[in-house]
């Protein structure tokens, strides 16, 4: 956890804002974020279904089945949103920079970089951490549009709610502060913290294709439980 | 005298007036409470191509390892253009790489840039060159190593020869003092051996460099190099040109310049000092 800081502080510490570095960023955006966008959009729709679906089903068993679209809207917003685009975004980027960070230590393109007295922390793994940390807030807000879209279709399209119900209760329900904040503020510190992990078990990978292989199983495990605790507490403070 | 690539040595003797660059005095390196290295010395003069020989992981890359200080040694001492590598601060290290170039094994090249890119990228690391200038510098790199038309070419899609010569390309684009090639010929066919030992004896006399070549390949280097240092059992056994040392009578220099299987350089695992197994052969 220490040494982990530690490579933190080494990336940050050492930041020489630029062009290059705006370049890279948005490079690794577009293949960590972009990329990540198709599972994210599929996995939020069918979300919102299902939330949808059980909560009419909930619902209905006491006359309130007019209240599900506040209620999909509260659990997308404050816990599902962020919580389950920081596992996709750990299981779809998460690994595939482990794997990538990894793969260049195996091949040596690191000790390359040093031996060119270039600082492989700077220009390998600062980028990818900058554009995990900016694009899970927005992957978490495709997310919630689309379990949104998703319920949408379930609540009015088959179920056969009443579009004005559904709407005007999650615009007066839903609160800026509380809820969209919320959630807000956990899809920035999980997309900090999916990412750190990532290119730090990339970047002290063995140099081996079993190195490569344990740094991707090790991201995916350790972000996903990082991100489980980090919600709890996260959400005792929120609330 | 202008030497070319498989003339013999008699370059050598003009080259032996030159003052030494690089030198190893007495370098004990341990890994794993094995001896490495033990009580090496050389001395590298400036021009001049200096193969450093023996057989798989007697430590050979390890030598190459401590002169760039990504090693430190348990004992004794390396000196760069009078410079002690292992008292250099990270800073100094850093800016004492920019004069040393570097080919790795298998080239290195960056697996995200084009060919162009990563001959460009220590240029748009360390120095201001206009987008014009760095354009020219590549081009004209590529074009010494015969890849002109290769920029846009993303590594995977070039074979093994080319790629070693788009890492020689990169590792002289800063213009350094001196260039180290790990194992440089590892896993060519005849032809781009023969292509990348010329290219590595015309860059080293064009820009007045100093080369240091990591490998076990005797046949190519009997062709290229001035001098030779030979390893065996973490000890330097012998030096000299490569001419003098294939007449070597010493059993163990014979053995590993003329390729026999019988003879004191054991092929087996041995037990060195400090308790671990290492692989002597």
């Amino acid at each position: 956890m220490g040494h982990c800081g530690f490579f933190l502080f080494r990336m940050l510490a050492g930041i020489r804002p630029g062009p290059a570095l705006l370049m890279s960023v948005l490079q690794q955006t577009y293949l960590v974020g972009a990329r990540s966008l198709v599972i994210i959009m599929i996995c939020g729709f069918f979300v919102g279904m299902v939330l949808a679906l059980q909560a009419i089903n909930a619902l209905q068993q006491f006359g309130a089945s007019e209240q599900v679209s506040l209620l999909v809207g509260k659990s997308l917003f404050r816990e599902l949103g962020p919580v389950l685009t920081a596992l996709l975004f750990a299981g779809r980027a998460g690994t595939s920079v482990a794997a990538e960070i990894g793969l260049m230590k195996a091949t040596s393109q690191i000790d390359a970089m040093q031996l060119m007295a270039i600082d492989p922390v700077q220009r390998i793994a600062l980028p990818r951490f900058l554009a995990g940390f900016l694009s899970l807030p927005l992957l978490t807000a495709m997310f919630n549009a689309f379990a949104i879209l998703g319920a949408v279709v379930f609540a009015i399209g088959v179920w056969g709610m009443d579009a004005g119900i559904f709407w005007s209760k999650l615009q007066t329900g839903i609160l800026f502060g509380k809820d969209f904040m919320g959630g807000f503020w956990k899809s920035v510190v999980f997309g900090g913290l999916v990412s750190l992990i990532a290119v730090y078990f990339g970047y002290y990978a063995k140099p081996t294709g079993e190195g490569v292989g344990t740094a991707t199983t090790r991201t995916v495990v350790l972000s996903s439980v990082m991100v489980l605790i980090f919600d709890f507490f996260m959400t005792s403070f929120l609330v | 005298m202008k030497r070319e690539y498989g003339d013999s040595v008699s370059w050598q003797r003009e080259n032996s007036l030159h003052d030494p660059i690089i030198c190893i005095n007495n370098l004990v390196f341990h890994r794993d409470g094995n001896v490495v290295l033990d009580d090496v010395s050389m001395e590298i003069r400036r021009g001049s191509i200096v193969a450093i020989m023996g057989p798989s992981g007697v430590g050979k890359t390890t030598i190459l390892r401590l002169i760039t200080g990504q090693l430190q040694p348990a004992d004794g001492s390396i000196e760069v253009n009078g410079e002690l590598v292992s008292a250099m601060s990270h800073r100094d290290l850093y800016k004492f790489r920019k004069g040393v170039g570097v080919l790795l094994q298998n080239g290195a090249l960056f697996t995200d840039l084009t060919v162009f890119e990563n001959v460009a990228t220590p240029l748009r690391e360390h120095t201001k060159l206009s987008e014009q200038d760095i354009t020219d510098r590549v081009m004209e790199k590529l074009d010494s190593v015969g890849l002109s038309g290769t920029q846009e070419l993303m590594p995977h899609s070039l074979s093994g020869g080319m790629a070693r010569r788009v890492a020689l390309a990169r590792a002289v684009i800063m213009n350094p003092e001196i260039v180290l090639f790990d194992e440089p010929m590892t896993g060519l066919d005849p032809i781009a051996m023969s292509t990348i030992g010329r290219l590595i004896r015309e860059t080293n006399d064009q820009l007045g460099l100093t080369s240091v070549i990591v490998t076990h390949n005797v046949a190519q280097m009997k062709k290229l190099v001035d001098h030779c240092y030979i390893l065996a059992s973490a000890k330097l056994i012998a030096e000299g040109s490569p001419q003098l040392l294939t007449k070597s009578s010493d059993p163990s220099v014979d053995q590993f310049m003329n390729g026999r299987v019988e003879g004191p350089i054991s092929f087996k695992y041995q037990q060195n000092q400090g308790g671990g197994a290492a692989q002597s052969s």
